[in-house]
């Protein structure tokens, strides 16, 4: 059996104004070929106006297993959010 | 439609006994309608059927081009010519969707295509029987894609995230599909004598397939309990069999063309259409791959894969070069 | 004048994209099947324009079925190179290759040129032609310095197509070749591929007279509406 060809995450920017969200992979031997393929499977109807793609491998992800010690923490910093603030109703713009 | 398990389901072990308290985690999040991810600890069985479960899906779309493609140098129009070309290249793009979904689960397309071209792997019944005439491509898209629907807008919902939003993409961009083959099915049905001809034999050759892409009864569907509690399959077989039926006869009707079975009636006091006995003895036979073109099938992907390897072997080369170029 | 041209121009999509579609479940990944099916598509709806222009500038009533389905192998006006067999990938790449690059430099001409019913088509078509080109082209690339094997065979696909390329300049388009030979061999040693030599070009296709392949491309293409002469689809 040959060798495989490399895993690529793309990502498509539905219009400007908007970030990149991703959208799936592609299997590609170099960039060009994985942009080239990322157009022809995720933009077939219009779905974007600019692509990245980047080899899955490079790809950093959190552990679910950390989970608790990098997301939990945040849970009980409520001052972080405006709901914890009590303002008169009769006090505008703020 | 490919989701009907077609393979025994011995290899899906208990629970190891460590893995207790995870695994309560992980029923109380499905159950709770919650998505696993990727990288979330699932119990291994669930992994496997979902491998096999997607995997199928995905075969069933690429081996499902080549039924359809039959008729793609013969359609009898420039707009037939594109459409059939376009809905060809989304089954295409579906199984490709499909496939990445899979490999979130650790295994590689590349083994996935080869359980498949070792028959190791099954893909929906359906596409071994043959296109015999233009009137199959109305057929297929009104009937194989109909039942298709069916069973993939409630996996949107799949608990597996990588899945659903597969199911997602794929539900989109398949409105069209049954559509124009609802819309080519009406052509014929309102055409010629012969095309009259075409339509009903379409539909006399394609009727009985359809109803067992649904998959064997529900007292013969072991895992059925199982995949329906981890949102793997969300309805039974004979549920989605009925609804099928029940919306298919009146666009049949519309058509004025007759459905192959004779005792297909309308019962009041069940409030759907009673139908007729299913060969099993058929479907088991195609299940195990004595389909009339089962053969023909899969030596076309297998000569696709392999004739090519060449092609990706030199890409692969050009690009270790190309990278040993730059880096000196 | 128009009608020629639409004609020749409508043929020669028509008749690769018919190609392009022979590989549709047959291609070396998926993501080429679905490169090759786009490419076929953007020809197809070439096809179809192209045809209408050359109908209506004729105005006998033929629309661009009429046209693709009802026409004579000698009617047919689309140059040889794009009714070769598709043969191995390295030989469509060639085909491919050869004719876009062509196709991208007529393109953007017409549209500043043509007849407006013309320079309209070929003004939306040159964004098309120019993606197939570049892709054609990375493709030459990868396989020209790819293997032993690939680039044998991007040589040989190569050397089937290269005698039919004279006929893409005759006349009103012989001004085109000195920049498409720039162009083709620019990429030829980017791959690491010798410009083929010379050959005695094969030509006849823009006057009716065809290769051995266009009867059998046309007897599956046009297959349903000849035996049901009376039917619409």
């Amino acid at each position: 059996m040959t060798n495989a060809l490399p895993l690529w995450e793309v990502f498509v920017r539905a219009k400007n104004g908007l970030a990149h969200k991703h959208v799936g992979s592609v299997h590609a031997a170099d960039p060009r070929m994985a942009l080239e393929a990322a157009r022809d499977v995720y933009t077939r109807r219009m779905e974007g106006v600019s692509l990245w793609v980047l080899p899955s491998a490079s790809i950093i992800a959190s552990d679910p297993g950390e989970s608790p010690s990098l997301f939990d923490p945040a849970e009980d910093k409520i001052y972080r959010h405006p709901t914890f603030y009590i303002v008169p109703d009769n006090i505008k713009h703020i | 439609m490919y989701t009907v398990s077609l393979s025994p389901e011995t290899d899906l072990h208990i629970v190891a006994a460590d893995d207790t308290q995870r695994n309560a985690v992980f029923e109380a999040k499905v159950a709770d309608d919650q998505f696993i991810e990727p990288k979330d600890w699932m119990p291994d069985a669930y992994r496997k059927t979902l491998i096999r479960q997607i995997s199928q899906h995905a075969h069933s779309e690429i081996v499902g081009m080549l039924p359809e493609g039959n008729w793609l140098t013969r359609a009898p129009s420039l707009r037939r010519k594109a459409i059939l070309l376009a809905k060809i290249q989304d089954e295409c793009g579906h199984g490709l969707y499909l496939y990445s979904a899979a490999e979130t689960l650790g295994i590689s397309r590349d083994d996935m295509t080869e359980a498949l071209h070792q028959g190791r792997a099954k893909y929906s019944t359906i596409f071994n029987y043959p296109t015999l005439t233009w009137a199959d491509m109305g057929a297929i898209g009104w009937l194989v894609d109909g039942a298709a629907i069916l069973n993939q807008v409630p996996l949107q919902r799949t608990s597996y995230g990588p899945y659903a939003r597969a199911m997602v993409r794929i539900c989109k961009e398949e409105s069209f599909h049954q559509r124009q083959g609802y819309e080519s099915m009406m052509v014929l049905a309102q055409g010629t004598e012969g095309q009259r001809r075409m339509a009903q034999d379409a539909l006399n050759r394609w009727w009985w397939p359809s109803l067992m892409m649904f998959g064997p009864p529900d007292d013969q569907s072991p895992n059925s309990a199982q995949s329906m509690r981890w949102r793997i399959k969300r309805d039974s077989n004979d549920a989605l069999r009925q609804k099928f039926v029940d919306v298919t006869v009146p666009q049949a009707q519309a058509l004025g063309l007759t459905i192959p079975d004779p005792d297909l009636k309308w019962n009041e006091t069940r409030n759907a259409y009673d139908y007729g006995a299913i060969d099993w003895a058929e479907f088991h036979a195609v299940v195990r791959g004595e389909g009339p073109v089962a053969k023909e099938r899969l030596a076309a992907r297998i000569d696709a894969w392999e004739s090519n390897a060449w092609v990706r072997d030199a890409a692969l080369a050009h690009e270790a070069k190309r990278s040993q170029r730059k880096a000196a | 004048m128009t009608v020629a041209l639409a004609t020749s121009l409508g043929d020669d999509a028509l008749i690769l994209g018919q190609r392009l579609a022979e590989w549709c479940g047959h291609a070396p990944t998926l993501e080429v099947d679905l490169a090759l099916a786009n490419i076929g598509l953007d020809l197809l709806g070439q096809a179809q324009f192209f045809l209408g222009a050359a109908g209506a500038a004729e105005g006998q009533g033929r629309d661009a079925d009429t046209l693709a389905y009802r026409r004579r192998e000698d009617e047919f006006r689309n140059c040889l190179l794009v009714e070769q067999p598709n043969g191995d990938f390295a030989r469509t790449i060639a085909r491919q290759f050869l004719f876009s690059t062509w196709q991208a430099l007529l393109f953007p001409d017409l549209a500043q040129s043509a007849a407006p019913a013309i320079a309209a088509i070929a003004q939306k078509a040159a964004k098309e032609v120019a993606y197939h080109a570049r892709f054609a082209a990375e493709w030459v690339v990868r396989l020209g310095d790819g293997t032993s094997e690939s680039h044998r065979r991007m040589a040989d696909g190569l050397a089937w197509c290269w005698r039919f390329t004279d006929e893409l300049f005759m006349d009103d388009t012989a001004k085109f070749r000195p920049e498409w030979d720039s162009h083709i061999n620019a990429t030829l040693t980017q791959a690491g591929l010798a410009t083929p030599k010379p050959v005695r070009g094969i030509t006849g296709g823009r006057h009716g007279r065809h290769t051995e392949h266009l009867g059998h491309i046309l007897s599956a293409l046009q297959y349903l509406q000849r035996v049901y002469p009376d039917a619409t689809w």
